[in-house]
Order: structure tokens, then sequence, then C-alpha cells
């Protein structure tokens, strides 16, 4: 590595993290130094927009602007040429196996199995660490996985997928239980098309249950102890109380976590890019757009594509809105 | 406080008796679940650290088990080869270039704009924010053929300008979260301390850097964490924006150029693997407290 270069780098790095939040800093004194020569009844008026301003511009040329771009690119030919619905017919064509359709089948595949997975483990280990005087450690060590990316992630498991052919010894974690525990031949996890979307799905409930199982927990410490007590007193039993006092109480939390996972299951890319790249079957739509603007150069496709993926969200979308509007109007 | 409740009362039944061994008996059941599954939760990341000391000889003949017991054979070539011969070293630096800016510049902006949504009037206030909460929603993928494009046309290349494009596209990306998770704070800010602050003249600078920045400073910190965290360990925004080439690619990109590429050499990503998690875990490891309070306060709570 290059010193001169390094040291030019970090000469860079010293003065974008002092001089930009310097720049924005000043941005706003001096703005209030100008509004404050306005008449009082602008000033009001006028300093909302300086304070937002930044904020909407880089929301507007990042997001929203890109967002329309996408919405005109999906209509276009790879020229700019004006096709209509050309490029979703094409991604939308050969049901069920060809265009996007096996990306589709995958995404609702982590959109279903991931979630469930998720809030199912996050909330069993949520309920059995409250139990626990150890919880603080065995909870840091299920969340230990958020911290990591998901490439890393993908390494890890791709050794616990790790297969030998023939009589060699299975040297990856699963295949050494299938053979030894199970006797069995072992399995190719990532290339047989009847479980790799499993394999796939199983490494991203592992990266991620941490999240659900904290978020969880924390719904489930406010649930008050004299109403337990109560259940308690009166009879009930242990799961009893679970299913009939502590779940319906954390069933707006568990919405809650569950649209999120909705989300990040649509948004599933690391994983799959990491551990197949989407092949034997394994492709999802975030994928595959990557793959038609990179490997095949078309972005009429591609954001054909990220147009079907913002549809799926859009559900989730609307869902959130109502919430969030729902928990503003009890304020 | 129901920490505690849950657990249960042994003095109800006496000692020895059938309900006092069922409720000893449930107890020992309870700690071997919990201790059953997470040891088993933990299972995949051991046994990759574990290869990952372990000679490449050893890595093909036999699984990471046969490492817990003797003869203990360990190394740090692993780890001593895959630094020289890949991009890996190079990659970190890239990485830092790339996520301390790509905090700072999203967290200020986002700290003006939070405090203008929670305590400023304008018109239109609610259905910015509103918008704001959609976006959290919205899939990346969709901004990206524009962003490229514009990028291109612009000049605003890695070559030309190194990490400039990706700082300001992260800052994008990351205002929609950065903003609500600030207002939510912000708002629960008690309305009296403005309005003492006012009748003692201050005014709205003396308000944010005096008052209520301070106050913040715990939001603040999750904030940054999590923004930190969710750069350092981006691939695909950092796929597209600087790709693979040496000089740039942060460490994301790299490991998943190595897993792709490393045919022969697949036991050096399990040391590869582990140097691109040595910061995250690191910043998780020491502000954990921080970090949960920061995904607990950016669910859209219900």
């Amino acid at each position: 590595m290059d010193l001169g270069l390094l040291l030019q780098d970090v000469a860079t790095l010293g003065v974008v993290i002092v001089a930009v939040p310097a720049a924005l800093v000043a941005y706003i004194v001096g703005s209030e130094f100008l509004v404050k020569l306005l008449p009082d009844a602008a000033r009001g008026s006028v300093r909302p927009w300086i304070w937002v301003g930044p904020a909407l511009v880089f929301v507007t040329a990042f997001l929203v602007l890109p967002a329309i771009g996408t919405v005109l690119t999906s209509l276009q030919s790879h020229d700019g040429a004006f096709i209509g619905l050309a490029n979703y017919e094409r991604q939308l064509s050969d049901f069920p196996t060809g265009g996007a359709w096996i990306a589709i089948r995958n995404n609702l595949y982590w959109l279903v199995l991931y979630t469930l997975f998720v809030l199912f483990f996050g909330l069993l280990l949520a309920v059995l660490f409250d139990r626990v005087p150890y919880e603080s450690v065995v909870k840091s060590m299920i969340f230990l996985p958020m911290a990591i990316s998901s490439v890393a992630l993908g390494v890890i498991w791709k050794f616990m997928y790790w297969y030998q052919p023939g009589d060699a010894t299975q040297t990856g974690t699963l295949n050494y239980i299938v053979v030894n525990f199970f006797h069995q031949g072992p399995k190719t996890w990532l290339t047989d098309p009847n479980i790799n979307n499993f394999a796939l799905i199983a490494a991203g409930v592992w990266g991620i249950t941490g999240f659900s199982m904290v978020i969880l927990s924390a719904a489930l410490k406010g649930i008050p102890g004299e109403l337990l007590e109560a259940a308690r007193v009166d009879g009930a039993g242990e799961i009893t109380i679970f299913r009939r006092v502590i779940f319906p109480l954390m069933m707006p939390t568990v919405v809650v976590v569950g649209t999120t996972l909705v989300i990040f299951a649509l948004k599933a890319f690391d994983i799959v890019y990491v551990m197949t790249a989407g092949n034997f079957g394994t492709d999802v739509l975030a994928n595959r757009l990557y793959k038609l603007l990179y490997q095949s150069d078309n972005p009429g496709g591609a954001s054909a594509v990220a147009i079907i993926l913002l549809v799926a969200v859009v559900p989730v979308l609307i869902f959130n809105l109502r919430q969030f509007r729902a928990v503003e109007s009890r304020r | 406080m129901s920490a505690e409740a849950p657990r249960v009362d042994v003095a109800g039944a006496a000692r020895f008796s059938p309900g006092w061994i069922a409720e000893r008996l449930q107890g020992v059941v309870l700690h071997i679940a919990v201790i059953g599954l997470t040891a088993a939760w933990m299972v995949p990341a051991a046994g990759l650290l574990i290869s990952s000391f372990r000679p490449f000889s050893a890595i093909t003949a036999s699984g990471w088990w046969i490492a817990l017991s003797p003869p203990f054979n360990f190394t740090l070539d692993n780890y001593a080869k895959v630094l020289s011969s890949s991009n890996l070293g190079h990659s970190l630096f890239n990485s830092f270039m790339i996520s301390i800016p790509a905090t700072i510049i999203p967290v200020t902006i986002a700290a003006f704009a939070a405090y203008a949504f929670s305590w400023m009037k304008f018109p239109g206030r609610d259905w910015l924010f509103l918008g704001l909460v959609a976006l959290l929603a919205v899939p990346l993928q969709l901004s990206f053929v524009p962003v490229l494009r514009a990028y291109v046309s612009l000049g605003l290349t890695p070559v030309n300008w190194g990490f400039v494009g990706i700082w300001l596209a992260h800052t994008g990306y990351g205002l929609p979260f950065s903003i609500y998770l600030l207002a939510n704070f912000f708002r629960a800010l008690p309305s009296d301390l403005f309005e003492s602050a006012e009748i003692d003249g201050a005014g709205t600078l003396t308000v944010f850097f005096r008052i209520v920045l301070p106050l913040a400073v715990p939001a603040v910190a999750s904030l940054i964490i999590f923004q930190f965290l969710w750069i350092w360990n981006d691939l695909l925004v950092a796929l597209i924006y600087v790709g693979g080439s040496e000089n740039v690619a942060p460490v994301t990109v790299t490991l998943g150029n190595l897993t792709n590429s490393l045919g022969q050499g697949y036991h050096l990503l399990t040391a590869a693997a582990f140097i691109s998690m040595i910061i995250p875990l690191i910043v998780f490891l020491s502000l954990q407290r921080y970090f949960v309070r920061g995904i607990l306060a950016g669910s859209v709570k219900g």
C-alpha cells in the first residue's frame, strides 16, 4: 500500500469529519443571524425551512427523485426509448420459472419462513431468558450476530454447510451430524434446490433473531408483575399464563417486529449474494436487480424489478403509516 | 421487578414433597433449555473461529470440533497469509474512510431536521414527517439506477472523487431513520423546558445547542453506533457506488470477492471473516447498551 496515498487519505478524512459538521453548524448559526434581521412575524415561518432544508435536499435527491426516475427507466428500453410495459412483461413472463418468478417465489419463502421463525425464536428466547438470573449474558450471545456483516455471516454458514463428496470425512458441522447421528448421506445444502432456500433462510434467521428477542424482551418486561401474580394465584399454569396473558399483551409488539422483518425479508440480498450468488434456484429480487444492472447491463429490467419490490412493500408501508398515526393521535 | 416475578415460588411446597421436586425439576429443565439453546446458537460462529486458528491440512482433514481435544494444533498462519496475500488490510482502511464521514454527516443533518420536526411549527410538517416514515420501508434498490446515472454524468465516480459519492449516498439513505429516531427522542422532552428557556430570553440556537443536544447525548450516541455499524457492514450500497477495485473496496466487498474467488484457499476465508468482524464486535461489545436502546427506539412502535 502506498504510504503517500494513505497519509493523503487520512488528511482528507480529518478535514471531512471536522469541516463538514463545522460547515453545517456555521450554516445554522449564520442563517439564524440572518433570520434575526427579518421582521418578527416572518421569523417563525422562515426558520424551520432552514433547519430541515439540508435533510429535505438529501432525501429528495437520493430517494424521492431517484424513485421517480426508476419508474420512468422501467418504461424505457436500453437506449431510452419509451417501450411501455415491455420490461415488466419480460420480468413477469413464463410463469412459474421464467423472468423474475423464481426470485418472487423465493422472496415469498423468505417473507413467510424468515418472519415466522425469527418471531418464534425471538419470543421463545425472550420468555425463557426472562426467568434466569444470567439473562444479560445469554442475551448478548444471541445478539452478537447482529453486530457482524451479512458477508461474514455468509462465510460462517458456508462452513456450517460444507460438503465433502463421496466417503470423505465431513468437515462441515451439519453434514457431520447428518452422517454420524442420522446415518444418511451428506447433503449439498447450498446447491440442492429442494433445501438450499431453507438453508439460506436459516442463516438469515440466525443472524437477526437477537433483534426480535431484544424488542420482545423489552415488551415482556413491560407487563406488570401483579398481572402475572394474579393469574398464578388463580391457579393458572405457566403455559396458560403465556397463552392467555403474556402473548395477547405482547401482540402489538409482535406485529411491529413482524412488519420490520417483512421489510428485511423483501430486501434480502447479502446472504444470497455471498452464499450462492442467486444460483441453483435461490435468486431473490434484490439479487436479480443487481445482476440485471451489472452483469446484463439492463437498467430497464433492473428498474422494473425495483418497482415490483416497491409494490410488495407498499402494504407494509401503509400499515406502518397507520400505526404511526394511531400512536400520534394518542399523544 | 418483573424479571423476578416469574420465578416459581418454591416456598409454597414443603421440602421433598412431590410438588417441591416437580418445581425443582422445572428449574433444571429451564436452565438446560436456556444454556443448550445459547450454546447451539454459538456453534456456527465458534466453529469458524476455531477453524481460523487451525492449519490448512487440519481444516481439510477434519471438522473444527476435533481441534478441541489434544493434540492442540493452533496457528496464526491463516491470519498472516490472508493479510499478506489479499487486499484486506487496505480494505479495513477503506471501511473507516467510508464509515466515519458517512456517519457524522447524516447524524448532524438529522439532528437539525429532527429538532425542527419536533419543536417548530411549519405548514406541511406532519405530512413531511409521514413521508419520512414511509421512506423507512422503501427499498434502497429503487434509487440505484438513477443515482448511478447522475453520478456518472457528473463525474462523481470513485476514480475522480474517491468516497464522496458513497458518503453523499449514505447520507441520503440514512436520513429517514436518523431523523425518525432523534425526533422521537426530542419530542419526548418536556415542553416546560422550552417555555422557561424562552422566558429567560434564550434564542433558538441556545435552546438547541445548550439544552436539547446535551440532553440528547444518549440518543445521538445510539444513532451514531447504529449508523456506523450499518455502513461498516453494508455490502450492497458499497458494491453499487464504489465497486470492487482494490484501492477503494471496503472490507465487506473484499470479503465477498474472496468468498467467490478463493477456490483452493478457502481456509483463508475463516481468518478474513474474523478480521472483518473485529471493529463491529469492539463497537458492539463496548457500547451494547446504546445499541439496544437504538433498536428499541427505532422500531415503529404500536
